[in-house]
């Protein structure tokens, strides 16, 4: 089967290398600085260039979906609500960049009584790890940053990390709110990361691999792994929807009784980028979600004219309108809930989900 | 962690009005908690001793944004007792009619707002825009949406307009099918009824002991409503019946106050069925009061209203008291808090429907 991708590191490894050794190369040898000509076109700068340059255009391509996110977010969310959603620009495109340039003019203010060393970290370590998942991800085969053999456990490891900054910057902002809500990010850490990584075992047993692109290529020899692993589809997107710290798991942030959870004290372009990045790890989440379960970029044979890095980004974008979904329908469940949902529903679920896969391994089915 | 005083209020997402509750948490434990009332006083009883009887009616309307005709209605109503005045039937009718439909507005307020104190915007909007019709339907009887300056001493200001019933009736044909569509969305949702049931019970007793009155009572199975033990205007012609529960805890009175909505649909049926469909709709009061007392108590959205004038022989009352059903609601807060959640307190505190207007005055 021939599948219609753009192999990115080719395109721009060409690119550079014309560019580098063929145009500026040559005329610095004219100019007689043979040096730096034979500097330019030496393997290790035109590796890092390319990197550079493939990382960047990827790292845009992901900050570009994740706005279409919040733009998709905001009007699903307002049609399942009856009313219009974001009318700025044609079909309310717009209104994520005139919300971006709202909070950029905004003063930045750090209250007096926090911790500011801490409180202004918080918001780094935030940002930083949701923008570094997107190194792992494959779009399609050809169009990722890196190609990292424990790639699924990198990235989910990643998302850990974030619950530990809400806690840091709840707990600096020097405000009870934001205590309580930086506390409940680790009282909620502990209820789902454990079904989370343990519904992905089924999926590694099966597949034998951690890697994004043997996890793809074994569904495109065998099956969907949403077919056998329907209940670890089932348990991961709940646990996902609770690490990406939506409704009905929003609890850190739950502004009816915590005004605006831990990010109270954060505002302007901190509180952009904060809510900038939960739509970043939204989508590696819906990513994840996509790759592991609903095939990645594999397609049926007859749509073979639809590039498949955008196939790719079509799945995403279902997988996290069932996320919006959920957020329409659902009110918030409280901490204890939480965590018994998470201990006594979906960690019984996600063990039957591996003994599921062990038989499907041992009974040789795939 | 330590025990410490959390406010919530005066400026919070979790006070519907102006207030301040003061809750102690260990944790995220409620160990104690104190409501403090008093940033909307505004000297609304003593405002009116300054007014003419007449003057004190749009008054009345703005105790209150959510129940505005209510509160104007036990206005007219106690006056009316302080005068010895005797409404026509018609306007007793339209009376009740107007009540009712205040009834579901407000009741659709409260559900508006349960569901952002949940976290779950989809049932504020979708309540919000059955509240539109009913506010539309008020504009068309008296021109205003919120505070209607409708009810008359000795009557009602106006008839209702042509084709009000064949309007009325369409739009309570739609809303049954909308609360239809609420109970969807809320009773078949695990997740709403996780977070209402068995929440915050109480007792018959205790609500009793506390004074607290309305859906909140009758939540507890205490079967007491004005309209049936005190039937005032026409309410003892209507065919309807009191809406309780026995549980006493939040989904409780979630469910009377949804049950009510029903039943006010159907007593605005009855009432257009059997109203008289002409007549006087109002008598002329006179321009003094005689030196006396008169009080007139219904049953407003929130609970029982009360509201006890005293003359003094002219044209402006010596003194007038409010009882609101919030005052004294409120004052069950800590032992409705008490050993909950922090994230309960928008659920428990939603669930008795505040109106700060009504409760400072």
């Amino acid at each position: 089967m021939i599948s219609m991708y753009l192999d990115i590191w080719q395109l721009l490894g060409g690119l550079i290398h014309w560019l580098l050794v063929d145009i500026i190369g040559a005329f610095v040898g004219w100019l007689g600085f043979h040096g730096l000509e034979a500097w330019l076109g030496s393997p290790g700068v035109l590796n890092f260039v390319t990197i550079l340059i493939v990382a960047l255009i990827v790292f845009v391509v992901g900050m570009l979906v994740s706005i279409t996110l919040i733009w998709q977010e905001r009007k699903t969310l307002g049609r399942l609500m009856d009313r219009r959603g974001t009318q700025v620009g044609p079909i309310g495109l717009f209104q994520n960049f005139a919300d971006a340039l709202k909070v950029l003019v905004k003063e930045h203010i750090v209250p007096e009584a926090a911790d500011s060393l801490v409180y202004n970290l918080a918001p780094v370590v935030i940002i930083g790890t949701s923008l570094m998942m997107f190194v792992t991800l494959p779009y399609s085969p050809g169009f990722y940053v890196s190609n990292p053999q424990l790639g699924l456990l990198l990235t989910l490891a990643l998302f850990g990390i974030v619950p530990f900054a809400v806690l840091l910057g709840g707990w600096a902002s020097n405000n009870k709110y934001t205590l309580i809500g930086g506390m409940r990010a680790a009282a909620q850490i502990i209820a789902y990361e454990v079904p989370l990584l343990l519904s992905v075992v089924g999926v590694v047993i099966l597949t034998g691999s951690l890697n994004f692109f043997e996890i793809v290529q074994w569904q495109q020899d065998n099956v969907w792994l949403i077919a056998p692993m329907i209940i670890g589809a089932f348990t991961f997107v709940i646990s996902m929807v609770a690490e990406l710290e939506r409704v009905p798991f929003d609890l850190p942030e739950a502004e009816a009784e915590l005004v605006e959870g831990w990010g109270t004290e954060y505002g302007g372009m901190r509180f952009g980028l904060i809510m900038m990045s939960e739509y970043a790890r939204g989508f590696v989440g819906s990513s994840i979600i996509t790759l592991v379960f609903l095939g990645g970029w594999d397609m049926p044979d007859f749509l073979n004219v639809i590039p498949v890095g955008l196939w790719f980004l079509l799945k995403v974008f279902m997988v996290f309108g069932i996320i919006i979904w959920v957020r329409g329908a659902l009110p918030r469940v409280r901490t204890d809930q939480i965590l018994n949902l998470g201990w006594k529903r979906l960690l019984p679920l996600a063990a039957i989900n591996i003994a599921i896969a062990i038989v499907f391994k041992t009974a040789g089915v795939f | 962690m330590a025990e410490m005083w959390i406010n919530m209020g005066p400026q919070h997402p979790m006070t519907h009005g102006l207030w301040n509750l003061r809750v102690k948490v260990d944790g995220e434990t409620i160990t104690d908690a104190e409501p403090v009332i008093g940033y909307l006083h505004r000297g609304w009883e003593k405002m009116v001793e300054n007014r003419k009887y007449p003057q004190i009616i749009p008054m009345a309307d703005r105790l209150c944004y959510g129940s505005s005709f209510t509160w104007s209605h036990v206005y007219c109503m106690a006056v009316e007792n302080l005068m010895g005045l005797e409404v026509p039937e018609r306007a007793k009718w339209i009376r009740a009619m107007s009540d009712e439909l205040q009834r579901i507005g407000n009741h659709l307020m409260w559900l508006a707002a349960i569901g952002p104190d949940l976290g779950n915007l989809t049932i504020f909007l979708y309540a919000i825009r059955e509240r539109e019709m009913f506010l539309d339907l008020f504009q068309s009887l008296c021109g205003a949406r919120m505070t209607y300056n409708y009810c008359r001493i000795g009557g009602v200001r106006n008839a209702a307009p042509p084709n009000w019933e064949r309007d009325v009736l369409r739009t309570l044909d739609y809303f049954e099918k909308r609360i239809d569509e609420y109970e969807d969305l809320v009773d078949r949702n695990k997740v709403f009824r996780m977070r209402m049931e068995g929440l915050a019970p109480m007792s018959g007793k205790d609500a009793i002991n506390l004074g607290i009155t309305g859906p909140v009572l009758r939540a507890s199975g205490v079967k007491y409503d004005v309209r049936h033990n005190d039937p005032y205007e026409i309410y003892d012609e209507v065919d309807w019946h009191m809406c309780t529960a026995d549980e006493g805890d939040t989904y409780a009175r979630y469910r009377v106050r949804m049950d009510e909505m029903r039943m006010s649909v159907q007593i605005v049926r009855d009432i257009l069925k059997k109203m008289p469909k002409d007549g006087p709709i109002r008598v002329k009061p006179p321009r003094n009061a005689p030196v006396g007392t008169g009080f007139a108590r219904m049953e407003d959205p929130r609970g029982e209203s009360l509201i006890y004038v005293v003359g003094k022989g002219d044209d402006e009352p010596y003194r007038l008291k409010v009882r609101s059903p919030l005052y004294v609601i409120l004052s069950a807060t800590p032992l409705l808090l008490r050993g909950h959640k922090v994230a309960d307190v928008p659920s428990i505190l939603g669930m008795i429907d505040v109106c700060m207007g009504e409760t400072d005055r």
